[in-house]
């Protein structure tokens, strides 16, 4: 059952570039689909183990970064008269080091933060996403400050035999950003089933009794922390070579919160909750557009999300899934919290 | 009782909270495979103890050995990796999780596979994962919790999670238990139960230390008592000893009871 809507949904999403020739439609898409990927990254670290991230996209802007600078080269000098000069990399490599770099910082936030948790992880993730933006904006040798860092080089796929396939066209980049996601949500659903996936459950459920079976909160959530960082580098990669620009604002804060947006309307703690309520909150302002200025659109997505989490306050794939279960089994009688997750992870 | 090797040892332990004397000076062994229980009034800092002996909390003076191994300093999922496993009087359980769940993240020391093995789904993390199953299917059936396996453990009567705490840190295959007032809450024919279950885990030679307030249980049970009071061991020896005993008399019914 679960297969077959998964498989479902990914031939939907496949299909979508046969029927749709809208190139500003398929642009929306795109972007949105990337954000998906940061948003499930997120997810993992929210949704699995009850940390929020609020500087989620340090990681997604320091992936953005490492990757088109990797792709452009740069020549910086350093502290003592050293020079510092690169050559330009095809950007396929700038993704892998989007990923290792961006897993690396989530290694760092993970240990300065994790030996306290909660309310802390929190602050520092800020704090760090805001040092991050501020050195992206003052090291202009590096980044070009304000000026942005442009003609980031598109994607080069090496085809053995074949040459090369540049990915320039709109189509060709739905189908990578579609790939990467599928990889991503491959990969969260995997861990979360895993061993490792049942230590963070433990761990957001009674920490106490987690840790007496012998579960190690440091290495557990840091652990965490590093791939969903690493996640979220990815899908800066994919951005900085898409739209083929990156600035300092991209680290802004309003980018963190559009992905909490997506999470908790999706539902946190389900592995299709972060792809619906991203679909939903990235297309959003594509269908606005026409009918409201920008300020009306950014009191409409308060509307949404408020009318969703009122109606279905467990976010809409939870809700959904329990309301499907109740109907089902014919019983309310278990404590709705409960039956809430079993459905939950039924559905995941 | 002299012929078992020494499994734990507490030396000199003392716990203060401030000015709060919790445990003043606790000295005892307890010798592998044996059922040893500590008892004492409320207060008397029995928790405390089962606190500094599974890394909760440090001592303020004095040190836990298990099987040569000085605990302090250690946390508790080190401990946890030596064999030392606790159950809690109040958080038995991951409430959201099935019962069944709740002991495949019981079996964590026993699952652990790297991650990539994991995430690849290679062969070795498979036959892992299949094996777990199973355990955690033995363990449910050990408690006779079949009917509920597939219900969220939060939803379980009280009693119900107590068996589920007692069979979460059997899946973490203890050397040595520790269980923290396993029968209270529980009515006679679920007490008696727990008493077989008590019997069947030290036949697999898993020592244990017991904290209980059900004193018919503990005399049952017990290979050897240690009574505490105001943070002091007052007493030590066989059920038969304690019943008798009258500093421990005292302490339980009063002065009166014991001129009496």
């Amino acid at each position: 059952m679960r297969i077959v809507v998964t498989i479902l949904a990914v031939a939907a999403l496949a299909s979508v570039p046969l029927w749709l020739r809208d190139p500003y439609l398929l642009n929306a898409l795109i972007t949105t689909g990337i954000f998906i990927i940061g948003a499930m990254s997120l997810n993992l670290l929210l949704g699995f183990t009850g940390q929020l991230s609020l500087g989620h996209i340090a990681f997604f802007g320091i992936g953005a970064y490492v990757s088109a600078l990797t792709s452009l080269g740069f020549d910086i000098g350093l502290p003592g008269g050293v020079r510092l000069v690169h050559e330009p990399w095809p950007p396929i490599v700038g993704l892998v080091f989007a990923i290792l770099i961006a897993g690396l910082c989530g290694y760092f936030v993970g240990l300065l933060s994790f030996r306290v948790r909660g309310a802390y992880f929190v602050i520092v993730t800020i704090s760090f996403a805001e040092v991050v933006r501020l050195v992206a904006l003052n090291w202009v040798e590096l980044t070009q400050g304000p000026l942005a860092l442009t003609n980031i080089p598109s994607i080069v796929l090496p085809l053995s035999g074949f040459g090369e396939l540049t990915l320039r066209t709109k189509l060709q980049n739905y189908y990578l950003v579609l790939v990467v996601a599928l990889v991503a949500y491959l990969l969260i659903a995997r861990l979360v089933h895993s061993h490792f996936g049942r230590a963070m459950r433990g761990l957001m459920e009674n920490e106490t009794l987690a840790v007496s079976v012998g579960i190690d909160v440091t290495k557990t959530l840091t652990l965490a922390a590093v791939i969903s960082a690493a996640i979220a580098g990815a899908a800066g990669s994919l951005y900085a070579h898409y739209i083929r620009i990156i600035d300092p604002e991209v680290f802004a804060f309003i980018n963190t919160v559009t992905m909490v947006i997506m999470v908790i309307s999706g539902g946190k703690g389900s592995l299709a909750g972060p792809v619906v309520g991203g679909l939903i909150f990235g297309l959003l302002p594509v269908a606005l557009r026409p009918i409201m200025a920008p300020e009306a659109q950014w009191i409409a997505y308060g509307g949404v999300l408020m009318a969703i989490l009122f109606v279905l306050p467990r976010g809409i794939v939870p809700s959904l899934a329990q309301r499907l279960v109740r109907r089902r089994s014919g019983t309310a009688a278990l404590a709705p919290v409960a039956l809430a997750e079993t459905a939950a992870k039924e559905q995941a | 009782m002299t012929a078992r090797s020494v499994a734990m040892t507490i030396e000199q332990v003392a716990v203060r909270f401030g000015g709060l004397v919790a445990i003043s000076d606790m000295s005892f062994t307890v010798g592998e495979g044996e059922i040893v229980s500590l008892i004492g009034p409320n207060g008397a800092g029995k928790t405390t103890a089962f606190n500094v002996m599974t890394g909760f909390l440090e001592p303020s003076a004095g040190r836990v050995t298990y099987r040569d191994t000085a605990l302090n300093g250690l946390k508790p999922h080190q401990i946890a990796d030596l064999g030392l496993i606790r159950t809690f009087q109040r958080t038995s359980v991951f409430p959201n999780d099935t019962v069944y769940d709740n002991l495949l993240i019981g079996l964590h020391r026993q699952g652990r596979v790297r991650l990539l093995d994991a995430i690849l789904g290679l062969p070795g993390a498979r036959a892992s994962e299949r094996k777990l199953r199973q355990r955690a299917s033995e363990l449910i059936e050990w408690v006779g919790l079949e009917r509920r396996a597939h219900d969220a453990a939060g939803s379980l009567s009280y009693g119900e999670q107590r068996l589920v705490g007692v069979a979460l840190a059997l899946a973490a295959e203890p050397s040595m238990l520790l269980l923290d007032e396993p029968v209270s809450g529980m009515n006679a024919s679920e007490t008696h139960r727990f008493v077989e279950l008590i019997r069947d885990i030290r036949s697999r030679g898993i020592t244990i230390l017991l904290v209980e307030h059900d004193m018919p249980m503990v005399m049952t049970v017990s290979d050897r008592i240690v009574v505490l009071n105001y943070g002091r061991i007052i007493a030590e020896g066989s059920p038969d000893v304690i019943r008798n005993d009258p500093a421990v008399i005292e302490a339980y019914l009063g002065h009166g009871a014991a001129r009496a």
